[in-house]
């Protein structure tokens, strides 16, 4: 049995190595390609004429959106876990409430977009901005928010509870006290994953807040805003010469390095609390 | 008083005095309503569902009348646990935790949780290291820990439910001379699996069996003399 043993290890190391070399082949591509057009005038000035100048507006208008995204969606997530969680019945309403809070998560982002278009964009008023790329895009992250969130609240051990409820604590004082703070690192991993979501989110963007070639900043949240995700959308289907493909290449390049920096920041942050809240030494 | 337990009548017609600064043990087998009956001192068997009828007096006052606040009741009757369960924070954030929700200001707390520790026999142990983490002790220290943390609302009763039964040896034998000095300032309740620690270090003892109050009374006197056929047999290991 040593000799499938050996076989099975190898076997799961292989796969595991075949998905990191897609992943550098995919990044690399990006990389080798992308990493010409990366300057300084390229990441401080603004589009002009489709492919010169830079992207500046185009990563501002990116991380605004991500902001008015988290701000939807981070406090409605952990309220809603909150309530899921610690105060709702065990019955089939709640049941339900999940069921329809994850069939959120199936919506094709296109789909969000035209909700955005529609409801945000002309119902509502708010037109092509930031405000509403951002809604959108939190009603697309939720069900992560919501469900991280729940996951994470629910593994809190009863037995912190129990003491903090024996102590004289009111429920709430014991959630915001206890249960919330064992809880961050995994509501951290949520936002993540949403924040990953969001960030390179091309559909929703598209329809609700602007061209992506946008050459000024928002000056307020009702403003349209660039975004690299579309940016490199236009510039991939309608440049056609060589800085064209430079151009995608490098706020491609840019997108994903803005990615993964949020990704350690979060991931930093996490692991701080986790430290915090285990000590150093096992008893 | 008895307690009904939705379809499951978990204790019925129970009625004991307890005495103020004094050990009262509850023993018998497992499963026979005392960890229940413990609960209903501080109402935490309402986590559970659980309804009561009947009255449980402090003061003359009965903690159960809709009236009364839970609030101050458990900062009156406070717990430790089986398990000990330290918060995942430092040990000063521990003994800290039930003054700050109780309102207590942040320069005062210093003297609290000094004391607190004391009382509990582990400052010596931890004065050094107030800010590490509770979760990197030991499970006698973490135990300490919790009695500290519920002395720090300086309650008047304290209720232990079977809180050596995780420990060990050593660290039990400490936990029991803890209880001794502790009973000149504090009433304790505790329950216990283990009847040679009931008899080691209560004044009184309650015999539950199903859910009943069997017998009740000093300690020497169930141990020495009991008058229950029942009790006799649990005391001599017949059944257990």
């Amino acid at each position: 049995m040593n000799v499938k043993e050996k076989l099975v290890t190898a076997g799961l190391c292989t796969t595991a190595l075949i998905s990191l070399v897609i992943l550098f082949i995919v990044v690399g591509y990006i990389f080798v390609n992308g990493i010409g057009a990366i300057s300084l005038e390229f990441l401080l000035e603004s589009p002009y004429r489709f492919e010169q100048g830079g992207i500046f507006p185009q990563i501002i208008g990116s991380l605004c959106l991500v902001a008015v995204c988290l701000l939807f969606a981070v406090p409605l997530g952990i309220a809603s876990a909150i309530y899921l969680a610690e105060y709702a019945p065990d019955n089939v309403v709640t049941g339900s409430v999940r069921f329809f809070v994850g069939c959120l998560a199936g919506i094709p982002s296109i789909v969000i977009g035209l909700f955005g278009l529609v409801f945000l964009v002309y119902y509502l008023g708010f037109g092509i901005s930031m405000l509403s790329g951002g809604l959108a895009l939190g009603v697309m992250i939720l069900p992560w928010t919501v469900r991280a969130s729940e996951e994470a609240i629910k593994t809190v051990p009863q037995a912190y509870r129990e003491a903090s409820l024996a102590l004289g604590a009111t429920k709430l004082q014991t959630i915001r006290s206890v249960v919330l703070k064992s809880a961050y690192p995994g509501i951290i991993t949520g936002v993540l994953l949403g924040v990953g979501k969001a960030i390179g989110e091309t559909a929703v963007v598209l329809l609700t807040a602007g061209s992506g070639l946008e050459s000024f900043l928002p000056r307020s949240v009702f403003d349209p805003v660039g975004s690299l995700p579309v940016y490199v959308y236009m510039l991939a289907t309608q440049g056609h010469t060589s800085a064209a493909f430079a151009a995608t290449f490098g706020a491609s390049l840019v997108l994903i390095a803005l990615f993964l920096s949020i990704s350690v920041f979060a991931l930093v942050l996490r692991n701080r609390y986790i430290k915090r809240m285990t000590g150093g030494r096992r008893g | 008083m008895y307690y009904r337990d939705g379809t499951v009548h978990g204790l019925k017609d129970v009625s004991i005095k307890i005495a103020a600064n004094k050990i009262t043990a509850l023993i018998g087998p497992s499963g026979c309503g005392k960890t229940t009956f413990l609960r209903s001192l501080n109402r935490m068997n309402e986590l559970k569902g659980a309804t009561t009828k009947g009255e449980v007096l402090l003061d003359g006052k009965n903690i159960y009348d809709g009236k009364e606040d839970v609030i101050q009741l458990r900062k009156r009757v406070g717990m430790v646990f089986q398990q000990p369960n330290p918060f995942p924070m430092s040990i000063y954030d521990n003994v800290a935790y039930g003054p700050r929700i109780h309102g207590q200001r942040n320069k005062n707390l210093d003297a609290v949780v000094e004391e607190s520790l004391k009382k509990a026999a582990l400052w010596d142990e931890v004065n050094d290291r107030l800010g590490e983490n509770a979760l990197g002790f030991s499970g006698g220290q973490q135990q300490r820990l919790c009695i500290a943390r519920a002395l720090a609302v300086n309650p008047e009763v304290i209720l232990f439910d079977e809180p050596c039964s995780a420990l060990d040896p050593i660290s039990t034998a400490r936990i029991e001379e803890l209880l001794k000095e502790l009973k000149r300032d504090y009433t304790i309740v505790i329950v216990t699996h283990n009847m040679q620690q009931a008899a080691r270090t209560s004044d009184f003892t309650a015999f539950f069996l199903m859910g009943e109050l069997i017998e009740f009374g000093e300690t020497k006197k169930i141990f020495e003399r009991p008058k229950d056929k029942r009790t006799e047999d649990y005391i001599t290991g017949r059944f257990g």
